[in-house]
């Protein structure tokens, strides 16, 4: 059953931003950027805790869930810290994402060239 | 009906049934990529047997790992052409974006080349995620009490 709701979310996040892409001047770029602060902005109320806990890895797939790690590791952190704690914690939870891209596309370059 | 009438009506119709065409497809591939991201995190829970959360960071190193592999092959740029936001919102999109600008400039040299542009679409993502999460977190934190 979660593997539908993965599938039926999952889906939907990618819909929302096709319809998006496809009726607005705005780009790729615009719209990554506005889901990772919809993403954010959905933990206010930890809403986006219980989309997790009901969909898993459909939730966990689309950039939403960026946003959603960032402002999750800052208030585990902040709840020690404080205010300075969101700053400690912020990148706690995306940075094997980052840090892998950044790996990954360092040893790429290395050894591939571009096709054209 | 005579022949400029059936062309308004063709460019009236043509973009509206490519709309319908690519969101179908962005929700078809983009759903496929969450079941794709469900199934890494039963996998990985159960093979390396850790937690969800844990599992769940392996399964965005692993799609991570296959953006950027399979884009440095070169034919993950048409399958984004082809998917659009079905594999741009999903974090492929993400790794995609950071190896594909990362190839482009790589004649410009290490440093001004590779290291300064890998991050020229990524960035924005990160930029205003990090913004957005210190205005939200600090709004749940001073006013809702964290």
């Amino acid at each position: 059953m979660i593997y539908l709701y993965s599938f039926l979310f999952a889906g939907f996040i990618c819909l929302i931003g096709q319809v998006i892409l496809d009726n607005t001047k705005l780009s790729p770029g615009h719209i990554t950027s506005l889901f990772v602060v919809i993403g954010s902005s959905l933990d206010i109320f930890n809403i986006y805790d219980k989309i997790i806990l009901y969909v898993g890895g459909g939730a966990l797939v689309p950039i939403t869930s960026f946003g959603h790690s960032l402002i999750h590791g800052a208030l585990d952190k902040a709840s020690d810290f404080g205010p300075i704690g969101i700053a400690m914690g912020m990148f706690d939870l995306t940075a094997p994402g980052i840090s892998a891209a950044i790996v990954f596309t360092f040893f790429l370059t290395l050894f591939f060239k571009p096709k054209d | 009906m005579n022949s400029e009438k059936y062309q308004e009506l063709i460019d009236k119709h043509k973009p509206k049934e490519r709309r319908a065409k690519n969101a179908l497809i962005a929700f078809i591939v983009g759903g496929i990529m969450g079941i794709i991201g469900q199934f890494l995190i039963d996998a990985y829970s159960n093979l390396f047997s850790i937690s969800n959360s844990d599992a769940a960071v392996f399964m965005i190193m692993t799609l991570v790992f296959i953006a950027c592999l399979f884009t440095a092959f070169g034919f993950f740029d048409n399958w984004v052409a082809f998917a659009k936001c079905g594999l741009i919102i999903p974090i492929t999109g993400f790794a995609h974006s950071m190896t594909s600008s990362g190839m482009e400039y790589r004649k410009e040299g290490p440093i001004y080349g590779v290291g300064s542009n890998v991050f020229k679409l990524a960035g924005s993502v990160i930029f205003y995620g990090v913004v957005s999460a210190w205005t939200f977190g600090m709004i749940r934190l001073l006013i809702m009490g964290g």
